[in-house]
């Protein structure tokens, strides 16, 4: 079973190094054990494109389609046998990152 | 009440946990679970008063649990993998009785599970474990029936969409779910003991005595956890002194005040028996193990005069040790007024402002320091302060007079 672990944040690409180094060791260990499915940074929402082509002759729109302090900075997808399980890696993970994460089961 | 209702009412006690940790192991869905348990006991109200009561219960629930579920599934057309393998399930011979409270173990870490919000642990641990009524649930914390409703849907589709697992957490998991569990129980009978409403009455039988029974089913099934002795005792031991702390006039009777013969002697010795089997144990008592140990003191002594301050003193030390938050500062205090002097204790308790400035035992405890050292006006504005907040009734009547006696 998958999750999506949603880092939260008001800044992108704002890991120190430390943090770097702490979430390369995290990534390291749940590769190993088999948790780890992907991993990544997101570029800030002034960056997103809304695209709507539901009518047809799409409209795109600047801009996130939610304006928000917070917002998603970076994901994990991460394999684990229930919540229980997942919020596990997931304490570790808002360790190891310093930031606060949701986590949410795939469909 | 006629025998054979009696008999239901006792078996809805008993067994309902049961049948609905059953099925939820069997079909994987509280929803399920819950609407074929009800079901269940509703056709028994209907057959047994003709039928006789089976000669037993707990299986004569579950079957009958089993072919609704199973009837409620080939009606919606579930036909899926999980139906299936219920009805190949369905001819199962029943499961020792060990297994059984195995599920209702997971039943309760479950509903009480740390992604949902308190207040729906609060809920939906009262409906499947408890059995009260969704309308039972709703008048205890005075909300409306259809919110108390949605919010127990709503934490069963979460359960589900959300994969909480239907387990006992192992290992290190489990000391930090049942402190989780232990407050549950704990928010019910302080609820009952202390009602924060004016609009209900200020005891509340029902939810005390549901908060001990559902804490002696977790001390049955989790013998050796030393905070769930803790909290039964605890909870007994206040239990005992229900009746004796509301005058027939409404009002709050105060501790020191209590007629301590109308106390219940069996409730008390058996919170004092828990008391020493802890101690006996000798491991390091966490919080409720305290509380209760407090309140043997409590209880031991034959009158107010014959309490050991400079024993409940030391115990709020070590209180305060394992959980130092305001509100025990403030209740050391209040002991410490009785072994140090009023002036010691209110200095302890003005500190404590900034934290407590909207509680209204901060400003209860500090009216009596003020009354007690003769600075009647300061008293006075305490009390208003306190009366303002209190919304328990017999907390505010007792506060109203204490203000109105002052010189």
């Amino acid at each position: 079973m998958q999750f999506l672990v949603s880092v939260l944040d008001d800044k992108t690409n704002s890991a120190t190094p430390e943090e770097m180094t702490a979430i390369t060791a995290f990534n390291e260990r749940i590769m190993a054990d088999g948790n780890w499915v992907f991993a990544g940074g997101l570029a800030a929402p002034d960056a997103a494109t809304v695209v709507d082509n539901r009518d047809g002759g799409a409209i795109f729109t600047d801009g996130p389609y939610l304006e928000s302090k917070e917002y998603i900075a970076g994901l994990w997808i991460m394999e684990a046998a229930d919540l229980d399980a997942a919020r596990k890696l997931v304490v570790e993970a808002s360790k190891a990152c310093n930031r606060r994460l949701e986590v949410r089961p795939f469909l | 009440m006629s025998d054979v209702e009696e008999t239901i009412t006792r078996v809805h006690h008993e067994e309902w946990a049961r049948v609905i940790a059953s099925l939820t192991r069997r079909f994987g869905d509280l929803d399920i679970a819950e609407e074929s348990a009800a079901e269940a006991f509703a056709t028994a109200v209907e057959r047994w008063p003709d039928d006789g009561v089976p000669p037993n219960p707990g299986a004569w629930l579950t079957t009958t649990a089993n072919r609704k579920a199973i009837d409620r599934l080939r009606r919606e057309n579930k036909r899926d993998d999980k139906h299936k393998e219920a009805q190949m399930a369905y001819d199962d011979p029943p499961e020792p009785l060990g297994v059984i409270d195995d599920e209702r173990l997971r039943l309760i870490f479950t509903c009480c599970h740390p992604a949902l919000a308190m207040e729906t642990r609060v809920a939906l641990t009262l409906r499947m474990v408890g059995g009260l009524t969704v309308p039972e649930i709703a008048r205890a914390f005075l909300v409306q029936e259809t919110a108390m409703g949605q919010r127990i849907t709503r934490a069963k589709a979460k359960i589900k969409a959300a994969r909480i697992p239907y387990r006992v957490p192992a290992g290190d998991d489990l000391p930090q779910r049942v402190s989780g569990v232990l407050a549950v129980l704990f928010i019910v009978f302080n609820e009952g003991y202390l009602a924060t409403s004016a609009d209900t009455d200020p005891v509340r039988h029902e939810l005390t005595a549901e908060a001990i029974r559902l804490a002696r089913l977790i001390r049955a099934l989790l013998p050796t956890d030393g905070e769930v002795v803790g909290l039964l005792a605890l909870m007994l031991m206040t239990e005992a002194r229900r009746t004796a702390r509301v005058s027939s006039t409404g009002e709050l009777v105060a501790l020191d005040q209590q007629d301590r013969g109308s106390w219940d002697a069996a409730l008390i010795a058996e919170g004092h028996r828990l008391v020493r089997e802890r101690l006996a144990a000798g491991m390091p008592p966490g919080r409720y193990q305290i509380l209760a140990a407090i309140n043997a003191v409590h209880t031991s002594a034959r009158d107010v005069r014959d309490t050991d301050w400079s024993q409940v003193v030391a115990l709020y030390n070590q209180l305060v040790r394992v959980d130092p938050s305001p509100i025990v500062a403030l209740n050391r205090a209040i002991a410490v007024a009785e072994l140090d002097g009023p002036e010691v204790a209110l200095a302890t308790v003005d500190e404590l402002e900034d934290s407590l400035a909207g509680y209204h035992a901060y400003h209860a405890t500090r009216a009596d320091l003020l009354r007690r050292l003769g600075h009647s006006q300061q008293s006075r504005a305490a009390y208003d302060k306190a009366i303002e907040l209190a919304g328990n009734t017999a907390e505010t009547a007792y506060l109203t007079r204490r203000r109105d006696q002052l010189g």
